[in-house]
């Protein structure tokens, strides 16, 4: 114990001490959220998912836009949780002559051109008519009480991959250091388990995570950004523990792999930018082709992302942890099977 | 384990990496409390006997005893008792010299207070917040063998403790090595100075390709070797032809700055240069390991 405690002490302090490293740790997520804030207005045009209940001239209208994917549902309760789920960017609930429209106001970036379209249906379907007046009314009001501005799809996404990049860096950093300066062999010769010295520095990551989540999430419900967090916070705690464990054994796999800290920084660049990107961290990634969402599907990011997004958020339950948690925890016994099969106590 | 059996027992232990035989047939062993010096240029295998003595690595064969148990693989009740510093020193990033040995200490179980006691005796007081990075080659080294000792183990093992040292930092080394000594320590260490193990140890292993070439205290080995000794004046007190027919004189060289006087018995050479007045700055230079080394290898020892 006192080993444990003394090796995360020093592994705090050392951290502490490395100003370079903290810079890149907890104000790059913030910068990216600013950056990011501003582009979000930004819409990127291409076919906007819409969900229908019912069928009318409206509905018949959209059929015929460009544009527009359409995806029928029976009931209007499905279509409201596909919507949840960010699956389509609005629903239009058909019943006799009245249109009901649903979004999710700001949570995701095609609510805008889906509520044209709509319109357009709308307006349209009504020139067919040729009443006066207007045959369709339409009546639109967002899922949510509050309005969704894009800082809550932003936040989850940016912090996820906030924590796992300083996960995977600080790890495999530490790992070849102590591997070149011969602290590994050192550790090697004294007489303590090697799971105080994992465990330690495993303290730290998570620790690490927490702190960058409490601060990036301070930040982000300023008003300048204001997020707003759900009623169910707490449960992303569980997630960042089980994100930063998952990329952890990523960390540590680099680690064992590459030699130099040159080679461990470019490695883990490669393994976290595009996995990132492909996560939907930045972008929401919706419009991907299909085998790319295959691939998204396998990232363990991925899940973070959809994790933090549905308990930060959208205010889902415990049982919003099961998919995100359990992929993770796979993956991570996976990585680190890998990493300690790889793992080497010097060079040569 | 046995009371009073040797501290370290060492059969022919061998190790090659391809080709090349790092370790080729090594044994020695260590009394308890003793100072032994495994001495050797570059390359000869040194360090790669150390580790496999500290249990770092494997041999291919042979086998190590310490404190009647085996080294490899790794033995948790035998770690306790080893400090072992390495040839390039280890230490974590961005902790001060303080910080190091309570880190090293908390490895072993040892208070924070009691690991920082190590910084006095290695001379670091005052350089106790200080990180490693900003301290000098010399106090890094020092650090170094502080941490070694911060469990205050009975077998020490120095893999090249005064290497890259200017003359004062190594007598101040000097003065530490003999302090650890002095509390009852068994010190195996490496060097590269044949001067500085005749001094410091207790016995001295050379050590060549691999092999032990030759073993015991220093100044047995030198007197062993039975070299003549060299009596050197000044060039211009004698001639080179009355040098010769000096008593004991053998061989006499006149290299324009000295005449150079190998002699079977120095005592009648001196006296009898006395004689003549011709000890002004007069040197004698009696044989030393470094001569042992070139006896041994045929070739002149290069630092
Ligand atoms: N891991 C290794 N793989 C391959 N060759 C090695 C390895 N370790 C040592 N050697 C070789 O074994 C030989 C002995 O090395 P060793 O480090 O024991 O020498 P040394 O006596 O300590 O030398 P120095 O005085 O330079 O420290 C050298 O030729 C070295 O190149
Ligand atoms: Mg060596």
């Amino acid at each position: 114990m006192r080993a444990f405690s003394s090796l995360s002490l020093a592994m705090f302090k050392a951290s502490y001490r490395d100003k370079a490293a903290l810079f890149f740790t907890f104000m790059f997520p913030l910068m990216f959220l600013i950056v990011f804030s501003l582009l979000s207005g930004v819409k990127l045009g291409s076919e906007v998912e819409i969900a229908v209940v019912g069928d009318s001239r409206v509905v018949a209208a959209l059929k015929n836009s460009e544009g527009v994917n359409l995806q029928e549902f029976k009931d209007s309760t499905t279509a409201i949780n596909s919507l949840r789920d960010g699956n389509v960017a609005a629903i239009v609930v058909s019943q006799g002559d009245s249109i009901d429209v649903r979004y999710a106001n700001g949570d995701r970036a095609e609510t805008g051109p889906a509520l044209a379209k709509i319109s357009d249906a709308v307006a349209s379907a009504n020139l067919g008519a040729g009443t006066t007046p207007p045959k369709f009314a339409v009546r639109q009001k967002p899922i949510e009480e509050t309005a969704f501005e894009p800082i809550q799809y932003l936040t989850p996404g940016i912090l996820s991959w906030g924590v796992s990049t300083a996960a995977v860096f600080s790890s495999a950093l530490t790992l070849v250091a102590w591997r070149r300066k011969q602290v590994l062999r050192r550790i090697q010769l004294a007489p303590i388990g090697r799971g105080s010295v994992l465990s330690s520095r495993l303290l730290l990551a998570i620790v690490i995570a927490l702190l960058q989540a409490a601060l990036f999430v301070a930040v982000a419900t300023l008003p300048v950004f204001g997020l707003q967090l759900s009623n169910q916070w707490w449960l992303a705690i569980p997630l960042l523990i089980l994100g930063t464990l998952a990329f952890f054994s990523v960390g540590m796999l680099l680690g064992a792999v590459c030699r130099t800290e040159d080679s461990v920084t470019g490695a883990a660049n490669l393994a976290v930018l595009p996995m990132a990107l492909l996560a939907g961290s930045f972008f929401p990634i919706d419009k991907a082709p299909d085998w790319v969402k295959l691939i998204t599907n396998a990232l363990p990011l991925r899940h973070m992302n959809e994790g933090m997004l549905d308990v930060l958020v959208r205010g889902k339950g415990l049982e919003a942890l099961i998919v995100p948690g359990s992929v993770l925890i796979g993956f991570t016994l996976v990585i680190s099977t890998l990493a300690a099969v790889f793992f080497r106590w010097e060079d040569k | 384990m046995t009371a009073d059996g040797p501290a370290i027992v060492v059969s022919d232990i061998r190790k090659s990496y391809g080709d090349l035989r790092a370790v080729d047939g090594v044994s020695f062993t260590v009394a308890e409390g003793e100072f032994f010096g495994l001495l050797g240029p570059n390359g000869a295998g040194k360090s790669t006997t150390l580790e496999i003595v500290e249990g770092l690595r494997k041999p291919d064969s042979g086998s190590v005893r310490i404190l009647g148990e085996s080294p490899w693989p790794r033995n948790p009740k035998l770690l306790p008792k080893l400090g072992v510093q390495l040839q390039a020193s280890s230490f974590f990033e961005r902790l001060t010299s303080k910080e190091q040995l309570q880190t090293f200490g908390s490895l072993y179980g040892v208070s924070r207070s009691a690991a920082v006691d190590m910084l006095e005796l290695v001379g670091l007081t005052d350089k106790a917040d200080v990180q490693d990075v900003d301290l000098s080659g010399g106090q890094r080294q020092r650090l170094s063998i502080a941490c070694a000792l911060a469990h205050d183990p009975e077998i020490v093992f120095l893999d090249e403790p005064t290497a890259a040292l200017d003359p004062q930092a190594r007598r101040n080394l000097w003065d530490v090595l003999r302090a650890i000594q002095a509390r009852g320590k068994t010190i195996v260490y490496t060097t590269h100075h044949l001067d500085e193990a005749e001094i410091l140890c207790d016995r001295v292993a050379i050590v060549d390709k691999g092999r032990i070439m030759a073993m015991g205290p220093p100044a047995w080995l030198v007197r062993k070797l039975d070299a003549q000794t060299q009596v050197i004046v000044e060039h211009g007190t004698v001639t080179a032809d009355v040098a010769r027919t000096l008593p004991g004189a053998d061989n006499v060289v006149d290299d324009g700055v000295s005449i150079i006087i190998a002699t079977n018995d120095a005592g009648l050479t001196i006296k009898a240069l006395g004689e003549l007045d011709a000890l002004n700055k007069a040197q004698v230079r009696t044989a030393t390991l470094e001569d042992v080394f070139l006896h041994l290898t045929g070739r002149a020892y290069r630092e």
